[in-house]
């Protein structure tokens, strides 16, 4: 059984043990949301109604990135000791999005450059729950 | 038909532990006396709300009319982020030019907590800003650093660049009795403070403040008819720009975990922060090369480099040029934040748009003291906040 996600229907792990981000992808107007939007598509030009739940890619390139050299404030839980959260905001070439999220720990922002492949793995936060992660591709092969 | 900006008024920026009220009201009445009227001659007061000060500040409007009086003004509460005092400004102005009511008073104050803005108390799973926070702990200064890591990625701007726009905003806040921090940075002390989010440093981000700022407007006929009161050159509202960003927005924002989606959609022709200017210089029927000077949202050094190319003084990937020529510093051929910007004021979300409005005015009316930027005819205040919220406010005379 998977650990507890902390937050529902945002990603899921496959049987290999492999995260995906779950968006939906409107059936009029093939428009992609990431979280997942339903109802109404967000394309102002689609009058759209249905969306499906479409898995999206599991790589992409590293669009920026960051650290938090502080602790974040609630409802955040850091871990203690306090080790820098490092962020990467991730493109997706085939849904043309820009997906937020940590990366796993131990890779810190000098280890990360614009540009770089980075694949989605997931991870626990400091009060156990997953979310997803990117991680440097290489370092995935 | 325009509508004239006749008083202004502040409380100075600062970290004073006072309820938000005490500076609003401190800055009305100090615009009302630049104005040279009485609070009973207004006759629509605008409150910009505060978000974090519970019932009084989600009603500023009414919380302010009640503050300094009951008088039967009517009044308006509006809430949009960062752009929260331009859409109050932008709520009086329609309301004077659609022949409503003459004199309009806005004010916005706000009295912020230490440290990181936090999202609103409670376990809220459906609030993105809420599970910005709980699933990746994203704080605002770490989106303005993706930013900054990706100027510096597409257009090799360098952590020295970074510093050098604190250097100048801080010598001009030096200059300005209303900005909290009052004393020159060097680029030693920035690269010295801690990192926050990298590539920025504690001296890069905007801290959050206490303060207060107010604006009077009046109809042209009624600003004619009390000739006298107004003070120096009329100063006018040539536009207000509080437009939206359009479908697809690929820059993500605050507090966004991911982007409108390009699959299936052209990004549009500007991206979002331009698209604010542009309407205003559109509405005004002015551009770029108008500006006297202008006021831009400096939530981070390295964001004021992008709002540079954001407002037209220069191309994509141009800014640092022009702040490495000094172009953009007192003195210089369009100095942008003559008033210290949020890096010597740090934010009061909703007084700070009025703030860069009242610096606006105080230029333009050649009232701004060590700061004046000579001979001062137009100039243009932005901002950009979360939700979609920005605005852009052009002033003449």
């Amino acid at each position: 059984m998977d650990a507890e996600h902390a937050v529902d229907g945002w990603f899921v792990v496959d049987a290999g043990g492999d995260a995906h981000l779950l968006g939906a992808r409107c059936a009029a107007c093939g428009n992609v949301s990431f979280p997942r939007f339903e109802g109404f598509c967000r394309n102002p030009g689609c009058e759209g109604t249905e969306q499906e739940e479409v898995r999206l890619s599991r790589r992409g390139r590293v669009w920026s990135y960051t650290n938090a050299g502080y602790p974040p404030p609630p409802p955040y839980v850091a871990a203690e000791p306090y080790t820098p959260v490092t962020l990467a905001a991730v493109e997706l070439a085939g849904e043309g999005l820009v997906v937020l999220g940590q990366v796993v720990p131990g890779i810190g922002v000098d280890e990360l450059r614009v540009g770089m492949e980075m694949e989605l793995t997931c991870g626990p936060l400091a009060d156990g729950p997953l979310v997803w992660m990117w991680r440097p591709a290489a370092a995935a092969a | 038909m325009s509508v004239r900006v006749i008083g202004v008024g502040m409380h100075p920026w600062g970290k004073w532990g006072r309820p938000f009220t005490e500076y609003g009201v401190a800055a009305a009445r100090a615009a009302l006396g630049d104005a040279g009227i009485a609070w009973t001659d207004v006759d629509f007061l605008v409150g910009a709300d505060t978000i974090r000060n519970g019932y009084p500040g989600f009603v500023a409007g009414s919380t302010f009319a009640q503050a300094l009086g009951w008088s039967g003004a009517r009044i308006a509460s509006c809430y949009a982020a960062c752009a929260s005092g331009a859409q109050a400004i932008d709520i009086a102005r329609t309301r004077i030019l659609a022949g409503l009511c003459d004199v309009a008073l806005v004010v916005g104050a706000d009295a912020a907590p230490k440290g990181f803005f936090r999202p609103v108390g409670g376990d809220r799973p459906d609030d993105p800003d809420w599970l910005r926070f709980r699933l990746l702990g994203a704080t605002n200064p770490a989106y303005f650093a993706l930013y900054a890591r990706r100027r510096m990625a597409l257009y090799g701007a360098t952590p020295e660049d970074f510093a050098a726009v604190k250097v100048k905003n801080a010598a001009a806040g030096a200059l300005n009795p209303d900005a909290r921090y009052r004393k020159a940075v060097t680029a030693a002390e920035v690269a010295a403070s801690p990192v926050v989010a990298d590539p920025l440093r504690l001296l890069d981000i905007c801290a959050t403040s206490d303060g207060g700022a107010a604006v009077v407007l009046a109809s042209e006929d009624w600003a004619r008819r009390h000739a006298g009161r107004d003070r120096g050159p009329a100063v006018r509202i040539a536009a207000v720009s509080t437009v939206t960003p359009r479908f697809p927005n690929t820059v993500l924002e605050m507090p966004n975990f991911a982007t409108d989606s390009s699959a299936a959609t052209t990004p549009p022709e500007r991206p979002f922060r331009a698209s604010i200017a542009h309407a205003a210089y559109e509405e005004a029927g002015l551009g770029p090369g108008d500006l006297s000077l202008a006021e831009v949202y400096d939530l981070s050094t390295a964001l004021e480099l992008d709002w540079y190319e954001d407002i037209g003084l220069c191309g994509e990937g141009e800014a640092e040029k022009l702040l490495r020529a000094g172009d953009t510093a007192l003195g210089g051929r369009v100095p942008v934040n003559p008033s210290g910007g949020l890096a010597s004021f740090g934010e009061a979300v909703p007084a700070q748009a009025i703030a860069q409005v009242c610096e606006l005015t105080r230029q333009l009316r050649g009232e701004a003291g060590p700061r004046q930027v000579e001979g001062a005819r137009t100039g243009i205040a932005v901002n950009q906040g979360l939700f979609g919220h920005g605005s852009a406010t052009i002033l003449t005379r």
